[in-house]
């Protein structure tokens, strides 16, 4: 990050002073141009410190005291509300949760790395399956939780189905926790792998096609390309979407929200926090959660930085 | 030689698997959408095909039913303002960051890389309080102002294509006589053509499908966008399956068309995006 960094200020400095040492008769023009980058950051820094920083370190503060969100009066409460959190059974019991997400996320990116990889080679209408693949990230949250809502009904779509090869279930899929929160994690997959499908399917097609054909020639098979061309090749990105699964699963919010309201047992992280927040004023307790999951995600993403170096991984 | 088309069947045998996993369930909804309640009720089974292909009466309720003209109302002005505004406040601040030496600079750069990997639902438990002391509250203000005040990633996007625009045009035109206003207008802005279309892309679509924000800042009817006035949909048409899927399908139909005429910007931004 900071060699990038410096790399952007050298080259920012070598375009707007092409002298590196000034003369100070040019002084007074100078401190003008100091102000100009000011003129064009003002509005985005105060649109980033206001919605961001801000609540960030209202909360930070909040998390130490017994505040509702409403009434004037708050108490200071310390570490209560962290021990609250850790030590409390109903409440600890999101993060079993996340489990099951996390499960989905590795079925989900073994599921991308394999379609990335056939649909890399010469394919028939791979057009039509990559449109196929991708087109769930994009539609609509709500949509999603309706159109799974009815899959998993009694006598819905995956009733049909089963029913079609003789399979009768007489089992309601979102009724039990440990069901309910295999379908949600499902659910979860069928929208999300189609973007790490693409991402890996564009790293895979940035590899230059000679190697292939040197491999071909040397009568390496399809197996030999993946295992010492293409694995490679997307070792990063791979490594990226791994870590971004992680803190995904963690912060899983918007399917189980919309399809159960975090009903039998579904209910995540962020539910929960959202939950204590807005509907038991909690806001207090709310503000430790939403802490703890920033700092464990911050971790997470440290620890991504320490795997893959930044010039592999283009950021800033 | 055999084995290879054993592999190549099988290749083919789990795409159709994928593909069929991918539509079944938005196919069924299809066909629920069209079904009247008495074929509903008759139990034909979610896979029958409904008696009357050419039965939109569903849609009409849905549409009227579930105000969905509103909703689409609140969407397009909230998109066209959020994304117009994603676009002046991203590009700005990567002109700023890429063409400038300035004190402090490091640590602007450090609280937009930082601000990337806050999780914006949760902080929402502080920044309610922030938007209703704005008395933004309940109000197309507050999504717009979050949309456009959160958005880091279109910031990578442009600071990318800034930076591949050469320094020397800016000094051409700075030789000209042009201040850094005039160079951000009328040099860099207008050569950012690709990025914004990225920018418009991703953003209109992460605006268009955003559920939380909405919700949480927008609970009025009449302030309904599309992802809250479908959930509402939950309550009156409970047990009304085609109605629903009507809905469902009105919401999803346009991301359709705009995938499948923008195909190609769509892959490339959403990489972009997400590998920032």
């Amino acid at each position: 990050m900071t060699d990038i960094t410096e790399k952007t200020a050298f080259r920012a400095g070598a375009g707007a002073a092409p002298a590196p040492a000034p003369a100070p008769a040019t002084r007074r023009h100078r401190g003008w141009r100091g102000l100009t980058p000011w003129l064009f950051l003002i509005a985005p820094l105060g649109l980033l410190i206001t919605f961001t920083y801000a609540p960030i370190a209202n909360m930070v503060a909040y998390s130490f005291t017994d505040w509702d969100g409403v009434s004037p009066e708050l108490h200071y409460t310390g570490v209560g509300n962290y021990t609250e959190l850790f030590t409390r059974k109903d409440l600890f019991q999101v993060f079993f949760v996340s489990g099951y997400y996390l499960a989905a996320s590795a079925f989900q990116i073994a599921a991308a790395l394999y379609f990335a990889t056939i649909l890399s080679f010469d394919v028939r209408f791979r057009n039509f399956f990559k449109g196929v693949l991708f087109f769930p990230y994009l539609i609509n949250g709500v949509a999603i939780g309706f159109v799974f809502l009815y899959f998993f009904q009694d006598g819905g779509t995956l009733d049909s189905v089963l029913s079609l090869f003789g399979v009768h279930v007489d089992h309601a899929w979102l009724g039990t926790p440990v069901s309910a929160n295999t379908s949600l994690a499902g659910v979860s997959v069928w929208r999300y792998m189609g973007v790490n499908f693409v991402l890996f399917l564009g790293a895979i097609q940035s590899i230059p096609g000679e190697l292939y054909e040197a491999a071909e020639l040397d009568g390496a098979s399809r197996w030999h390309q993946f295992r010492y061309i293409i694995a490679p090749g997307i070792k990063p990105v791979v490594t990226l979407t791994v870590i971004l699964s992680i803190s995904g699963s963690l912060s899983a919010f918007e399917i189980p929200y919309i399809m159960t309201g975090g009903a039998t047992g579904t209910e995540t992280f962020v539910i929960q926090t959202l939950n204590l927040a807005f509907r038991f004023n909690k806001t207090g307790l709310a503000s430790a959660a939403a802490i703890v999951l920033l700092l464990i995600i911050l971790l997470v993403t440290w620890v991504q930085r320490r795997l893959v170096p930044d010039d592999k991984v283009d950021l800033v | 030689m055999t084995r290879r088309a054993v592999a190549r069947t099988l290749v083919y045998l789990s795409l159709i698997a994928a593909t069929l996993v991918v539509l079944l369930p938005l196919g069924v909804v299809l066909l629920t959408s069209l079904k009247t309640d008495t074929e509903m009720a008759d139990g034909g089974g979610a896979l029958s095909l409904p008696d009357d292909p050419f039965n939109f009466h569903n849609y009409v309720s849905a549409f009227q039913g579930g105000e969905m003209l509103t909703a689409f109302g609140n969407t397009a002005v909230i998109l066209l303002v959020s994304v117009g505004g994603t676009v002046l406040i991203g590009s700005m601040t990567a002109y700023a960051i890429d063409r400038f030496r300035f004190r402090f600079k490091k640590l602007v750069v450090a609280l937009f890389l930082v601000a990337a990997l806050v999780p914006g639902v949760t902080t929402q438990v502080a920044t309610f309080q922030i938007v209703n002391s704005f008395g933004m509250f309940d109000s197309l203000w507050a999504p717009i102002v979050l949309y456009m005040g959160t958005d880091i990633v279109s910031i990578y996007i442009f600071l990318q294509f800034v930076r591949s625009i050469p320094i020397s045009l800016d000094e051409a035109a700075r030789l000209d006589g042009a201040n850094s206003f005039t160079i951000y207008r009328k040099v860099i802005f207008p050569l950012l053509k690709p990025a914004i279309a990225t920018v418009v892309i991703v953003k209109g679509i992460t605006v268009y499908n955003d559920f939380y924000i909405p919700f949480l800042y927008m609970p009025s009817e009449d302030l309904g966008v599309i992802s809250t006035s479908l959930f509402r949909f939950k309550g009156p048409y409970a047990a009304h399956w085609e109605t629903i899927s009507a809905g469902a399908v009105l919401v999803i139909l346009p991301t359709l068309i705009v995938f499948l005429s923008l195909q190609r910007f769509i892959y490339n931004g959403f990489m972009r995006g997400a590998t920032r």
